[in-house]
């Protein structure tokens, strides 16, 4: 945290009072002398993702009602980037910095200062992997800091990176805010554009443009349940998204640090779903009513460090609420203690005359509250004398966040086994609870990917000590949507908690199938570094709640509590009124340029969650056919992959499901095997939802999908894919000549339309946790201690074997991260993905090649960069199969890649799917057991498109003894709505192999093939 | 809540009874007990606790028909102002809750008592690390024992951790100081060391001794003496006194516990220690 605290100061330091962070940059980066270069490159490259980012998203929904074309708004809003700062970007960097922001900023660097005119010729794929091409490292290890905790071995790097941080301040902790600043002292003709730029995006950031307005606009009045039982109405435009709404609420509390808010809904079953700031209202609420409760979504794990008392004190009602509601559970005396912080907080000091025993009884401290309870509150609240408010909820907060159940979200689901379990996601991962006790508990760290296919929730486990292999943990949810909701709560969760900066919603997706959603707000990171930045006097509020009118103070001795009456005229007039905001509709005063003046983080937030607006919009009516689009955009672009976080097999193998299987029963662990009646009790009331939950456990069965799917208006697909896929595996060189055996990746799609929702309906999703190993971005370095501190003990035979390849890829990728590399490696490595576009070079050039020395073989071009690229970039995908598979096989030894194969992890095959696995293996390949792995020294992928999408990749390595191998690797995907001859397509493309390269060999064929059932067709 | 980690101020102790040589329960063949001896060990543990340590001691009065009764520790769980009072999980073993609770009301603790006929906790099996509850699944102690437990704390996670090859799961482990975790070195104990490492939110500390058993320790956190550490005597165990001796700022305290370790008792399992004055 000490660099946090150290950056946060920084930023306070400037004098400036500015609403747009950029104003203030110029001490910022004043400071950081000691890096010249980067400072340079930085800043620039820094400023424009947020930049991009917020002009992005306020087109759109403009263009959603001027313009007809729903498929266009991505496009459009990658034009319009061109203005701004962005177009001194190269083009790669725009595409990558929705992804992962931070790490942009520092990559972006290089690319940037050389190639600055390759930006016009940017073809998105391309851009993501390009991007990435500078070595983020430096950043990563900041993030470390934080997370202290698990890096414990290494320490001497995270003194190092502190260091490293102070020089460069702000660019650290990679925030847009801070970024935006350096951008500005920068470059000061970019400033001037930017600003222009920003004036035009805050009116945009209005979300109902006065032109929209003037136009036949259907309002509604939305009501909101703010956190203190009170009512906000507001009207807002029937199309209006959910951010809008959000953004009156908050105005409405005078709330800047918002970021750890959400509104929520119940959905038709009384589940309650938090409403994506970035969807329209009207979509995600469906049938449902207006109503919305304003409440905590991330609980802060230490609330002491959010900036404004009313940030605490809004947290404490929603407190308040759970532990009176008992999700929240705790034990008598933490009641009591809570209940007389409240007390205080609320009345000030005790007061005898006024305050009899029964001042209290018409206050809720506990579910069940007792008398007992009460004089036991009073008996504290006697001891609180002297305590302001502010003071008392900090109190109150500092022993609330101590609770188990603090700010953990509970579901229910049941183990593979059909046990009732339940899930809790947390700041720190998730955790599964039997009953009332804990019995496992994954730590983001330990987790690669969560995905839901649906109603099942998948959790892939990076491999512990012991094992060799990650394991998939599969939960078994009431039905579809209750998947979905934790999928995506664990997505939010690990968003916001663990990275530094939001993941781009993928426009790249690779598994055809599932969700595009990602967590778009700031994250917990970027939004203290904003909050860092409040400068306003502390607000003042009324601390009314629970059912009491406010009283009179007079007892209390401190400023705050008296001054109240004057607190609630300033909140007023700050804000929007209390009453009508209907009529505010129309009037500029309400728009955010006044939010500006007043709260000068408020449009940083904006932009972030702009970002996936765009994506999102074009994604319910037109949801097909832009998929579709998709696939053909890949051309010659390239993608990268990467990280053990993106190795997607997806054919999943007879031996994945038994190793799920057995990772399942693992979880249940052998103390496991009495399962006591089912006690619901108190665990049901902590359910967000309803005991709907339970009912529909029995319900769920196949046909459930059906009624959800139907009757939805908008449409989507299911896609049904036929994935062939062509693995060739390096045939090792025994001769002195080196052999080149021929990979040939097939994959045949199917894709279908059909109607269903497509906003809440996906069948299935993953996310990929962007984190550690990809070490990417600077937030994702904060995972690594973990995952390191496992490879180094475990290294289990297999293990043993790669490293060689492990350690030589490292190396010229990442000059900085070494280690966390060298974990990241094993799934790593092959991730290379190139393109042979001449933009590919620039960065690879620039890649710092320094640890090269390390390596025997100098590394070709295009191998370098590509490697670089992977390391940089762990979410770019261009195409919407997974080529990551193959990916995974590529650097392997024989022997390893073959086991892989098997391991290969992905959704467990469920009822509905049929998978069909054919393969192929040239006989060459047993025997090369003794798997030296080689060095890799090109790697390059190329995919073109046609009827099929082809994807190559050529990887040649070098293994001892100086002979090079090269391998190439040919994925197929085809895609489409007919049958498709397997049989045949194989053979094409067995045919083709050996036609394209009569020298090479074939040694494996894959065919993968997987098709849904009808049963979703409905 | 759980600021004063070690903070105690009351310690209930039990006589060592005559039927402890000959009908005490035990899992080892570790000899025959020398009851003087023994009874004089116990002595010397509860003067340190009285005078070198300043608690203020009940002592409970032996039950010859409780064999056990001098390992109180597994009769109840105390924490905060919140005694639990156990069902323990050797059928013999269940009437030595009736005096603990009697003491422990008398000490002004809120009483939780566990009715639950299916429901089996022993005191030994529960580790209180100060931020949160690991309970050993083990002969004595059931799922259903750890549910109840979970409930009378309502404020901590409650993690299980399944033991296997002790009796306790105390039986090789304790904690030596706030966040630290005293663990012994057998596979037995790491392997329960790893999984409450992964259980938990916090990162504890681990304090590796050779000696399984040695890894049982009283910590605690005294007014004017700062860092308390009860542990094994040289005589005993004297590679792992040597890792307790690197602990610089902790008073080190070797207590013999030579021959009620032939019952399978452990240091801590001879008292209750309380804190009075919570909140």
């Amino acid at each position: 945290m000490t660099t946090e605290v150290g950056s946060e100061t920084d930023v306070k330091k400037e004098p400036e009072k500015v609403p747009e962070a950029q104003h203030q940059t110029d001490p910022v980066q004043t400071d950081q002398p000691d890096k010249p270069a980067d400072s340079d490159a930085q800043p620039v490259a820094s400023a424009a993702q947020p930049e991009e980012s917020r002009s992005a998203e306020p087109e759109s929904p403009q263009e959603e009602s001027s313009s007809p074309d729903p498929s266009s708004p991505p496009a459009t809003g990658g034009q319009k980037k061109e203005k701004g700062i962005s177009r001194f970007l190269p083009p790669w960097l725009k595409r990558q910095k929705s992804q992962s922001q931070d790490q942009a900023s520092e990559s972006a660097e290089q690319p940037q200062s050389l190639s600055p005119k390759e930006e016009e010729e940017e073809s998105e794929p391309k851009a993501q992997p390009d991007g990435a091409g500078a070595a983020p490292n430096t950043e990563k290890t900041e993030e470390e800091k934080e997370e202290k905790q698990e890096s414990r071995p290494e320490e001497v790097q995270l003194e190092e990176n502190e260091k490293e941080e102070e020089k460069s301040v702000g660019s650290a902790d990679t925030q847009p805010v801070r970024e935006e600043k350096e951008a500005e002292s920068e470059v000061k003709e970019r400033k001037e554009e930017k600003k222009e730029e920003e004036q035009v995006i805050q009116q945009e950031t209005s979300v109902l443009s006065p032109l929209r307005l003037n136009k036949k606009m259907k309002m509604v009045v939305c009501h909101v349940t703010l956190l203190d039982g009170s009512q906000f109405s507001c009207e807002v435009e029937k199309r209006a998204k959910g951010q809008y709404l959000f953004f009156e609420v908050c105005e409405h509390l005078n709330l800047i640090e918002k970021d750890y808010f959400g509104l929520s809904f119940k959905d038709n079953a009384e589940q309650r779903c938090w409403l994506d700031p970035t969807k329209e209202i009207k979509r995600q609420i469906r049938n449902s009513q207006w109503q919305f409760a304003f409440s905590v979504k991330f609980y802060p794990p230490d609330p002491s460090q959010l900036t404004e008392d009313i940030t605490r004190y809004l947290l404490c009602l929603q407190l308040r609420q759970d532990i009176a509601s008992g999700r929240l559970p705790c034990s008598f005396v933490t009641h009591a203690l809570l209940g007389s912080y409240s007390l205080q907080a609320e009345l000030g000091d005790y007061d005898p005359e006024e305050h009899r025993l029964d001042y209290i009884s018409d206050l809720q401290f506990a579910p069940n509250q007792t008398k007992e309870l009460e004089e036991k509150v009073v008996e504290l609240h006697k001891s609180h004398r002297g305590m302001t408010p502010a003071q008392a909820d900090a109190q109150f907060l500092e022993n609330a966040k101590k609770l188990s159940m603090y700010g953990v979200d509970l579901h229910h689901a049941k183990d593979s086994e059909g046990v009732d379990i339940m899930l809790g996601v947390c700041a720190n991962g998730l955790l599964i609870y039997k009953d009332r006790l804990r019995i496992n508990r994954f730590a983001w760290p330990k987790i690669l990917k969560i995905s839901y296919k649906r109603s099942n929730f998948y959790i892939k486990i990076r491999p512990g000590e012991a094992e060799q292999f990650e394991s998939t943990v599969g939960f078994k949810l009431p039905n579809h949507r209750a998947a979905k909701r934790v999928w995506k709560v664990c997505v939010e969760h690990h968003t916001f908690f663990r990275l530094m900066s939001p993941e781009n919603p993928t426009k790249s997706k690779f598994l055809t199938l599932g969700s595009k959603f990602r967590y778009s707000g700031r994250t917990q990171a970027q939004t203290r570094q904003a909050s860092s930045l409040i400068d306003r006097p502390a607000p003042y509020f009324q601390r009314t709640s629970s059912k009491r009118i406010s009283r009179s103070l007079d007892g209390a001795p401190m400023v705050n509590v008296s001054d109240y009456s004057h607190a609630v005229d300033s909140a007023l007039t700050a804000g929007a009124g209390e009453n009508g905001p209907a009529l505010d509709l129309n009037s500029d005063s309400k728009s955010p340029q006044v939010e500006v003046v007043e709260k000068p983080d408020t449009d940083v937030a904006t932009s972030v969650t702009y970002e996936s607006a765009i994506e999102q919009t074009d994604k319910g009516g037109t949801g097909a056919p832009e998929r579709k689009s998709k696939l053909r955009v890949q051309g010659e672009n390239i993608y990268v992959r990467h990280s053990n976080l993106m190795l997607e097999d997806l054919d999943k193998t007879q031996e994945d499901v038994l190793k799920h299987q057995a990772s399942i029963s693992e979880l249940k662990r052998s103390f496991m095997e009495a399962t006591p009646e089912p006690r619901p009790s108190q665990w049901d009331k902590r359910l967000t939802g309803s005991p709907a939950t339970t009912l529909r456990l029995q319900a769920q069965g196949s046909t459930e999908v059906k009624p959800e799917v139907n009757g939805q208006p908008e449409f989507i697909e299911v896609v049904e894919e036929t994935v062939v896929i062509e693995e060739v595996i390096k045939a090792k060189p025994r001769s002195p000549a080196p052999e080149t055996p021929v990979t040939v990746e097939t994959e045949v799609k199917e894709d279908r339309s059909l109607s269903s929702d497509s906003e809440s309906e996906e069948e299935e999703a993953e996310y990929h946790a962007q984190t550690p190993s990809a070490s990417i971005s600077v937030q994702q370095i904060e995972e690594e201690p973990e995952e390191e501190q496992e490879l180094i003990q475990q290294a289990p035979p297999s293990v043993v074997e790669l490293q060689p390849i492990t350690e030589a890829e490292p190396a010229d990728s990442a000059p900085s991260a070494e280690e966390e590399q060298a974990t990241a490696q094993p799934e790593e490595e092959e991730c290379t993905d190139k393109d042979d576009a001449p933009n590919g070079h620039a960065p690879a050039a620039e890649a710092p090649p320094p640890l090269r020395a390390v390596e025997e073989e100098p590394p070709v071009v295009n191998g370098s960069v590509s490697r670089v690229e992977a390391e940089l970039l762990p979410q770019v995908i261009c195409c919407s199969e997974p080529p990551v598979v193959k990916t995974e096989m590529v650097t392997i030894s024989d022997t390893f890649a073959a086991q892989k194969t098997e391991i290969s992890t992905k959704e467990v095959p469920i009822v509905h799917t049929e998978t069909k696995t054919i393969t192929y293996e040239a006989a060459q390949l047993d025997g090369n057991g003794d798997g030296e792995p080689g060095v890799l020294m090109t790697a390059q992928t190329i995919t073109s498109e046609s009827l099929c999408t082809t994807t190559t990749t050529h990887i040649t390595k070098t293994l001892k003894g100086g002979l090079s191998e090269t391998r190439i690797e040919k994925r197929i995907v085809i895609t489409g709505d007919s049958d498709i001859d397997h049989d045949q397509a194989l053979a094409q493309a067995i045919k083709e192999a050996k036609e394209q390269h009569p020298d090479m060999s074939v040694t494996r064929v894959v065919v993968h093939k997987e098709t849904e059932l009808a049963e979703d067709e409905d | 809540m759980m600021s004063a980690f070690g903070r105690f101020t009351h310690a209930v102790v039990r006589a060592v009874p005559r039927s402890l040589a000959t009908e005490a329960l035990r899992t080892g063949s570790l000899g025959e007990l020398d009851l003087p001896r023994a009874q004089q060990e116990h002595e010397l543990y509860v003067s340190v606790l009285k005078q070198r340590l300043g608690l203020e001691v009940l002592e409970l009065p032996a039950d010859e028909a409780l064999p056990d009764c001098v390992f109180v520790e597994d009769a109840a769980v105390v924490c905060g102002d919140t005694a639990l009072i156990t069902r323990p999980g050797a059928e013999s073993r269940r009437n030595e809750t009736v005096a603990m609770k009697d003491a422990l009301t008398k000490l002004g603790l809120n009483i939780v008592e566990m009715t639950d006929e299916s429901a089996t906790l022993d005191g030994g099996d529960v580790l209180f690390t100060g931020r949160e509850f690991f309970v050993g699944l083990s002969k004595r102690t059931n799922q259903r024992g750890a549910e109840i437990l979970a409930d009378a704390f309502k404020d901590y996670a409650v993690s299980m951790v399944p033991v296997q090859g002790y009796l306790h799961l105390k039986s090789f482990c304790s904690m030596a100081g706030p966040d630290l975790i005293a663990i012994g070195s057998s596979e037995a104990a790491q392997k329960a060391l790893k999984i409450m490492q992964q259980m938990s939110d916090h990162k504890y500390d681990k304090l590796t001794v050779p000696d399984d058993l040695a890894a049982n320790c009283i910590y605690m956190n005294l007014p004017g003496k700062g860092d308390v550490l009860l542990h094994c005597t040289p005589e005993e165990f004297p590679e792992s006194v040597k890792v307790f001796e690197k602990l610089k700022d902790h008073m080190l305290i070797p207590v013999s516990n030579h021959e009620k370790v032939k019952v399978d008792g452990a240091l801590t399992c001879c008292s209750v220690l309380v804190c009075k004055s919570s909140v």
